[in-house]
């Protein structure tokens, strides 16, 4: 088991790059806006002594390295400065808001997760049957769907008419489960729909393509049932990749609660980056897709350790 | 060398044998005619908005505020009494645009991109490959919110965004195609003959590279238009009071206790949108894919 701390030494340093990748890119979308940097950081009603201030404090009349520099050594200490608005810092608007946006999201994936997979064997198993056109054609359905839509027929079958759930607003997990629960289920149904269509469909693929090998037919042969031929062989050869598709589902996942928030008056990190976004609240836009890219590439960088441990082949290949 | 020379003779069809095969082919694939008929007719209707709507877009009936269907208006009226039905004619080159714009500076960024990592290869591609590692790690809508929000709001800019979200996922496809035909055994003897390296992306790499890019881009008009969708819903695509079916939803939404039925109309006109650009890209993939045999 040695072997496990290189392995993930391994992948940290392969995602090394990425992460600073990523810092460049949030660091470069201040770059994007026309004009100055500190005029855009100060907001509209600052005096000229406060854009000064600024200018200086994140370095706007030194070389862009050094402004970058600057950016990320407070980004590491967890300074992401002010919002323009109501002056509190970043970090913290960001903290109250970043566990209803989690919520939403996990409750997506296990019900994307419990849905889609099932779907995608069955499709499998059956293919060419009435059962597999349903499954498909139901995921071209869930791939074309606008969720906010849905999100919006949810609320007003579920909640307005038949007062099932909540329509809006949100409940802190911890104190009030079940009413945290019951605040987050439709938008989570809302926001699961586009990811058990992909799901179920590139599980079917997978787990065609497996059932296809030759040595599916030697086992067969060998007079093993069709249920171990599934179970042993089959779903085993496809949970790796299973593994890494649901994490790669995380940035959908946040995509879309940014506009299923904005349906439910959920007070999360989604709706705050379009509000911010609307209002030129640089720093917490930046902040929030700061936040948002690191926690994917965290996930993405855990499902790889886990998938290398899982499969043999893909730690040999390492 | 003989079977280049009868080519021809085999590939000059009478006119009516075209025909023919142009019916079995409308009859092997139902879901590509009928997807390309609802988009021609899309077109048709962005083109033709100002003869086709009963209304201007902006046309106000203050004393017919969110009234139900009836002959006059056959969708209804908003909440500022102006015809849905013509809000939603009005919002189809509006969504086209988007769809297509977006598209276009995917391509114009990621197909260059891809081809030429994929081409260069080495320390240069390890680089690039990265840096689109990490592009592929924002959440797009959230990144493209971000984007737009710096450029400034408006549907240009936000297609502009969507674009540029999109251009990785395009290169990365560009480039692992790049790589395949790179290695192919014509390319080498393309090369032994002294060809150029301009000549040979243009004459073997892009040609080959290119079918699995025109399917993909097919299906990314689908989620560009589900994107533009979603941002006009934000408020941070096309401003009011320009009709957009995100647009229309967020006004629908706001009255969606007194009348609810605002919001159907526009969410199927997205629906069935986006189900037409993804039937055509899937059709597509298996009509350009040279290993599935024509039945």
């Amino acid at each position: 088991m040695n072997k496990l701390p290189r392995l993930i030494g391994r992948r940290l340093l392969q995602f090394l790059p990425i992460v600073v990748f990523a810092t460049f890119v949030v660091f470069g979308l201040l770059q994007l806006v026309p004009g100055d940097p500190a005029l855009s950081l100060a907001g509209d009603y600052a005096s000229t002594a406060r854009i000064a201030e600024i200018r200086h404090e994140y370095g706007f009349d030194q070389p862009l390295i050094v402004q970058y520099g600057i950016w990320l050594w407070h980004a590491a200490q967890g300074n992401l400065g002010l919002s323009l608005f109501s002056s509190e810092p970043v970090t913290q608007l960001i903290r109250d808001r970043l566990p209803n946006t989690i919520l939403v999201a996990v409750y997506a994936l296990i019900v994307a997760s419990a849905i889609g997979i099932p779907l995608g064997v069955l499709a499998a198993t059956r293919n060419g049957s009435r059962i597999d056109s349903f499954v498909t054609s139901i995921a071209s359905m869930g791939v074309a769907l606008p969720s906010f839509w849905l999100a919006m027929i949810l609320a007003l079958q579920f909640s307005l008419y038949r007062h099932w759930f909540p329509t809006t607003g949100s409940a802190y997990f911890f104190t009030d489960p079940v009413g945290a629960l019951s605040h987050a289920t439709l938008p989570a149904i809302a926001l699961a729909v586009g990811v058990v269509a992909t799901l179920a469909r590139q599980v079917r693929s997978d787990l065609l393509e497996v059932l296809n090998q030759q040595y599916m037919r030697t086992l067969r042969a060998k007079g093993l049932s069709s249920g171990a031929i599934l179970w042993k062989h089959g779903l085993r050869n496809v949970s790796a990749t299973l593994l890494t598709l649901v994490g790669l589902q995380v940035n959908r996942l946040f995509s879309g609660a940014v506009v299923i928030e904005a349906v439910f008056a959920i007070p999360g990190v989604g709706s705050l980056v379009s509000y911010s976004a609307i209002n030129k609240d640089f720093p917490v836009v930046q902040g929030v897709v700061l936040v948002l890219v690191l926690i994917v590439i965290s996930v993405n960088l855990l499902t790889d350790i886990i998938t290398a441990l899982l499969d043999p082949r893909v730690a040999a290949a390492s | 060398m003989t079977a280049i020379a009868q080519k021809p003779l085999v590939a000059a069809p009478p006119r009516r044998g075209r025909a023919v095969r142009f019916l079995r082919w409308m009859r092997s694939d139902i879901r590509a005619v009928a997807s390309i008929s609802f988009l021609v007719l899309l077109l048709v209707v962005s083109v033709g908005a100002p003869w086709i709507a009963p209304y201007p877009p902006n046309a106000q009936n203050v004393a017919d505020l969110l009234s139900p269907p009836s002959g006059a208006h056959w969708l209804g009226t908003d909440d500022l009494g102006r015809d849905v039905l013509s809000r939603l004619i009005y919002g189809a080159p509006n969504s086209l645009y988007a769809s297509f714009l977006a598209v276009f500076v995917a391509v114009l960024l990621g197909l260059p991109i891809g081809l030429l990592i994929g081409f260069i290869g080495g320390w240069f591609d390890e680089i690039v490959s990265r840096f689109i590692d990490a592009l592929l790690s924002f959440p797009p809508i959230v990144l493209a919110i971000a984007v737009t929000g710096a450029l400034g709001i408006g549907l240009t800019n936000a297609m502009l965004a969507v674009g540029f979200v999109f251009a990785p996922f395009l290169a990365r496809i560009v480039r692992a195609q790049t790589l395949v035909v790179k290695s192919a055994l014509y390319v080498d003897a393309s090369r032994g003959f002294g060809a150029s390296t301009p000549h040979i992306i243009m004459r073997h790499i892009l040609p080959n590279a290119i079918q699995p890019v025109i399917v993909q881009v097919t299906l990314m008009l689908a989620i560009a238009l589900l994107a533009e969708a979603a941002l006009s819903f934000l408020s941070l695509g096309v401003q009011p009071p320009a009709a957009s079916w995100g647009g229309m939803l967020a006004r629908a939404y706001n009255y969606i206790e007194i009348a609810p039925e605002q919001m159907y109309a526009p969410g199927m006109a997205i629906l069935l949108t986006a189900l037409a650009f993804n039937a055509l890209g899937e059709s597509m993939r298996v009509a350009l894919d040279p290993t599935m045999k024509r039945r």
